[in-house]
């Protein structure tokens, strides 16, 4: 078969095909039955795919190909097998950076062969085309945007950058407006700049994009990044589909498309579980300006505490207990603590099933991929709606290092930060135990009511320690 | 009507973000990691362009561009499905 042949028909067939591996992959990976096959077919999608790329270049140098995909398999590999699940989301972000950098790479590639190497003298939009030129621009606004943005994004997760918290620059949206419609002007000069005078503007485009991305990111706080991280994966998605149309291929513009959307689509998901707009979201600085908000004092009055012993007496009598996880659960890696604990509380007879907020954690489905490394099984995880009903006859409820999401003001006050959020009933049950290591404030920086409520008795002190202390006072019962 | 490269691109692109719409709506919680860490593998589709972009021996700037496209591409891909694949294992286990 000659090599026209392949180009023309058999490499098109073969993208054709990953496409469709795609599609079945994604929408595989939505039930929790056939979710780990639908991996398996993307992935598959993907090989084939790499095939046909080759395919379609013949015959030609390979060492910088293989050596870049052996050196990228390492890396990736290593990185995939050796994370902790407790660092999924941070993982999840780093990755999301590598794929839109690569993204705004090939566009840039693509232009310096064409434009820069082959010391073309007309205009960048004359040689690569006017619709190749903006694509390749816009590849590289979105990709480096994706980059940067990604890395504050895992920085934040980790809890460096000033612990999470918002950064909030004076004058912060006059400059980063001002950075974006630069940016895009550069790029739009590099379109119609003539030859190796674009270069400037493809490099000023390229700084501008990737300080944008940490423009943009600094502002939100930790707990917003399950949002953000969602949003950068859309962004990530667009930056292939553009980079799509700079080559002129239809799986690059298909698969990052559907990238995009699914990723966007997750991010309204979030916004939705928080009663807030995305804007709200991207403009930052949430629980600082108005920490005043919420009404009343930040001090705490009527605060009583306990220790596991007394817990573990209540937890005796107790027929029913939610046990509601949260970010405190993480950062104390106490997943097997607390799957421990409810075996042994199901072995009494007692009923124990799971509340999970939709953004507890510090991502999309977090405590559910936590807990599943736990073995918990995913049927004893109850969503927002389906268990708040149930908190009004629960005899305990277990809060760990969850805080916003129990706050009962977020239904009572309509001036609090968080007013309007859906938030788990807890306070309706019959005890609730608050394990948390100090009455510091959550994500939103105000007081939780719930803490001074009468059926409330904290536990001081590292979600991990506090169960392992429960499970022998429960042994010893 | 004839449609130039760019408008059948864009066709191309509206009508794939609509498959993307419709395939994700009504996801458990449960699979939201996975599922955005499965679809951000697919982002890494690019790895595609990458590789024509690394094609000749010389170490040009466009050559050393195209190959380090090939490697955060691939870091993206492999890493990406790997971990997915991690994180869906543990869901599967507990069918005993």
């Amino acid at each position: 078969m000659s090599h026209d042949v392949i180009r023309s028909t058999v490499v098109p067939i073969i993208y054709l095909l990953s496409t469709v591996l795609f599609i079945f992959g994604i929408k595989r990976l939505s039930k929790v039955k056939t979710a780990r096959q639908g991996n398996t077919l993307a992935a598959l999608g993907m090989l084939l795919a790499i095939v046909g790329a080759i395919l379609e270049l013949g015959t030609v140098d390979y060492r910088w190909i293989a050596g870049g995909m052996i050196l990228g398999t390492i890396i990736g590999a290593t990185f995939a097998i050796r994370v902790q699940m407790t660092s999924m989301p941070e993982m999840v972000a780093l990755f999301n950076g590598f794929g839109g950098i690569a993204s705004a790479l090939v566009a840039t590639s693509v232009y310096w062969e064409l434009v820069v190497q082959q010391g073309a003298s007309g205009t960048v939009a004359d040689v690569v085309g006017t619709d190749e030129a903006i694509t390749v621009m816009l590849s590289i606004l979105i990709g480096g945007i994706t980059f940067t943005g990604s890395i504050i994004a895992l920085m934040k997760l980790q809890g460096n950058l000033k612990k999470g918290q918002p950064i909030l620059l004076p004058a912060r949206h006059f400059i980063t407006f001002g950075l974006l419609f630069a940016s895009i002007a550069f790029g739009a000069t590099a379109v119609v700049a003539a030859g190796s005078d674009s270069i400037l503007w493809v490099l000023l485009l390229a700084g501008g994009s990737l300080v944008l991305g940490i423009l943009l990111t600094i502002p939100i706080g930790g707990a917003d990044m399950p949002v953000v991280v969602s949003l950068l994966n859309s962004y990530s998605g667009v930056a292939a589909s553009m980079a799509g149309f700079v080559i002129g291929n239809p799986l690059l513009i298909i698969g990052g498309a559907m990238v995009g959307a699914a990723g966007l689509i997750l991010t309204q998901i979030m916004c939705v579980a928080m009663n807030r707009s995305l804007l709200n979201v991207l403009v930052g600085g949430f629980g600082v300006a108005d920490g005043a908000g919420g009404g009343g004092s930040d001090e705490y009055t009527n605060v009583t505490s306990c220790g596991p012993e007394e817990a573990a007496m209540v937890l005796e009598d107790a027929e029913s207990v939610i046990i509601i996880p949260g970010y405190g659960l993480a950062v104390a890696q106490a997943q097997h603590a607390v799957r421990e604990l409810a075996d042994m509380l199901k072995a009494r007879g007692t009923k124990v099933s799971y509340g999970i907020h939709p953004v507890a954690g510090r991502m999309p489905g977090h405590m559910n991929v936590l807990l599943a490394e736990a073995d918990v099984p995913y049927e004893e995880l109850l969503e927002m709606d389906v268990i708040n009903p149930e908190f009004k006859s629960t005899d305990v409820v277990i809060i760990l290092g969850a805080n916003d999401v129990v706050n009962p003001v977020a239904s009572k006050d309509p001036s609090s930060p968080i007013a309007g959020m859906p938030i788990l009933n807890a306070h309706e049950a019959r005890s609730v135990f608050v394990v948390k290591r100090s009455l510091s404030p959550g994500y939103a920086g105000i007081k939780n009511e719930l803490f001074e409520y009468d059926n409330t008795m904290m536990i001081f002190g590292d979600a991990k320690k506090v169960l392992q202390g429960l499970i022998g006072e429960v042994k010893a019962l | 009507m004839t449609l130039g490269p760019l408008l059948i691109g864009i066709y191309v692109f509206v009508l794939a973000s609509f498959v993307g719409f419709e395939m994700i709506t009504k996801v458990p919680p449960t699979l939201h990691t996975p599922l955005m860490s499965g679809a951000n593998a697919i982002s890494g589709i690019t790895i595609v362009g990458a590789v024509a972009a690394a094609t000749t021996a010389p170490p040009t700037v466009a050559n050393i561009l195209g190959a380090l496209a090939i490697v955060t591409a691939t870091i993206n891909v492999v890493g990406g499905f790997l971990v997915t694949d991690r994180m869906l294992r543990m869901f599967g286990k507990k069918k005993k």
